[in-house]
């Protein structure tokens, strides 16, 4: 899919919270250290954090890289599966935070890991048909992992936000994108539940392999380029070993997706996941350099990126801090404490 | 919880919106009618860069109603970059690592809530100031 008119990325920003939570401890408390983390440790949000807040901070970072007067954003669209509000968007917060309110589209985006590659593929739409010069659309998550499931280990809190505008202003020129989504029920939360439920190992080959897979061959079909011409490529990280098995299938290298795999150190970040991937790369790409992203939420469905990142790049980088200074910035919790910050606990 | 104080106030809350006199060119903050160093008509609106220091502090562990939640907590004077001194609490930081004039920069962060069912009231905060490599 390409817009009437090319965009592109003109800021981006992360965030992730401080505390994290080692893999070994849920290994711990719930198998007596029986259990192989599959990360080394995940993102926790703080008690005075949540994805209305974590948003308004990668949204300022994304702000400050772009030198946009936040008046000019005329759409601000957080995806998300952990809105603090049912009924209340979290994006008319965000907006009036960061000074774009009153003359402003806001909405709040739903599609499990993807609602925010799902907002980009709008902003993207919205800009690319000249109804509005800048769109800022943001992935941001506090995951929710049910005390003792597999997916407890991995479910963190992070994100990023990009603000979509004409390519020839852009530190990444976005060429082409992809969208494909079916009817799969992998991974859901009904109305009410506090936790998630998953199909176990249905989450894989029908589920994620297969929509990563599709949508990614088919934006490179569409676009005529190869693997080997991407210098970065970033998959949804439910955890570390999916987006390495799916580079594989479609003939990443190893060294494509490292820049933008952060699931070992800061865990899934569902909406986030993608998106913050991208940011890390950002951090780290020279002007020329092809990026490709995929998203994946469960449900099902998939959205690929092919970009390229410009001059521009340089110059705007160093106005925000880059994704590992949030990721450095850490400090450890045991469960106790974790049960504290994420309302586990009944009193 | 006042619901249209928190509507009326949101600006200056989530982003510190003050003033900077046009008679005096001193920072106001909050905003307000008159201002407090030349006793003109205050104005036009300023957002503050949202820099500042630990003026002074002190840890909060027995809180007022509806702060139970994220007890114990600093809360301090921060003296913004702009001149304002203001009161708000201290995020992100353990308790023995605060300092008094500390580089703090604001953030925007949950409050407190009405209940499970009520508002959700957001404000700002202070965190050290993010290491930046």
């Amino acid at each position: 899919m390409r817009p009437a008119r090319s965009a592109g990325i003109i800021g981006y920003g992360a965030y992730v919270p401080r505390f994290r939570l080692p893999g070994k401890e849920i290994s711990r408390v719930w198998t007596e250290g029986n259990t192989p983390p599959p990360v080394a440790e995940k993102s926790v949000p703080g008690l005075d954090e949540d994805v209305i807040t974590m948003a308004i901070e990668a949204a300022r970072n994304a702000l400050a890289r772009a030198g946009t007067a936040p008046a000019e954003i005329r759409a601000v669209w957080v995806g998300s599966e952990s809105h603090p509000y049912a009924v209340k968007p979290s994006s008319s917060v965000v907006g009036e935070a960061i000074g774009a309110s009153p003359n402003l589209l806001a909405a709040d985006w739903e599609f499990a890991c993807k609602a925010g590659s799902e907002a980009m593929q709008a902003a993207i739409g919205m800009v690319g048909s000249g109804m509005i010069r800048y769109a800022l659309a943001i992935g941001m998550d506090t995951a929710q992992g049910r005390p003792g499931d597999a997916l407890e280990y991995t479910a963190g809190a992070g994100g990023g936000a990009f603000l979509i505008g004409p390519a020839e202003d852009a530190l990444a020129v976005i060429e082409a994108s992809y969208s494909y989504a079916t009817d799969t029920p992998d991974f859901w939360r009904r109305d009410h539940a506090q936790y998630p439920s998953h199909g176990q190992r249905f989450t894989g080959e029908p589920a994620y392999f297969r929509h990563v897979t599709h949508a990614a061959r088919a934006l490179l079909e569409g676009t005529g380029a190869q693997p080997a011409d991407f210098r970065f490529a970033v998959f949804h990280q439910p955890n570390p070993k999916f987006p390495q098995r799916a580079a594989a299938m479609l003939g990443f290298t190893k060294e494509q997706i490292q820049a933008g795999m952060l699931s070992p150190q800061i865990g899934n970040t569902y909406a986030g996941s993608a998106l913050i991937g991208l940011t890390a790369v950002l951090d780290q790409a020279a002007p020329g350099d092809r990026i490709l992203v995929v998203s994946f939420g469960s449900g099902a469905g998939s959205d690929a990126f092919q970009l390229t990142a410009t001059e521009k790049l340089l110059e705007r980088r160093s106005r925000a801090p880059r994704t590992t200074d949030y990721i450095s910035r850490r400090k450890e919790i045991d469960y106790g404490v974790y049960a504290r910050f994420r309302g586990k606990l009944k009193m | 919880m006042d619901i249209t104080r928190h509507w009326r106030l949101r600006r200056q809350r989530y982003a510190l919106e003050g003033e900077r006199c046009v008679h005096c060119r001193e920072y106001i903050f909050p905003p307000r009618d008159i201002c407090p160093h030349c006793g003109e008509e205050a104005g036009p609106l300023h957002t503050m860069s949202g820099q500042g220091e630990v003026y002074s502090f002190t840890v909060v562990h027995d809180p007022p109603t509806g702060y139970e939640a994220q007890a114990p907590y600093a809360v301090a004077l921060v003296k913004l970059a702009e001149g304002p001194l203001i009161t708000a609490q201290l995020t992100d930081v353990d308790a023995a690592d605060i300092k008094i004039g500390m580089p703090v920069e604001m953030v925007t962060r949950r409050l407190r809530t009405d209940g499970p069912e009520g508002v959700i009231q957001y404000g700002y905060k202070f965190r050290p100031h993010l290491a930046v490599s």
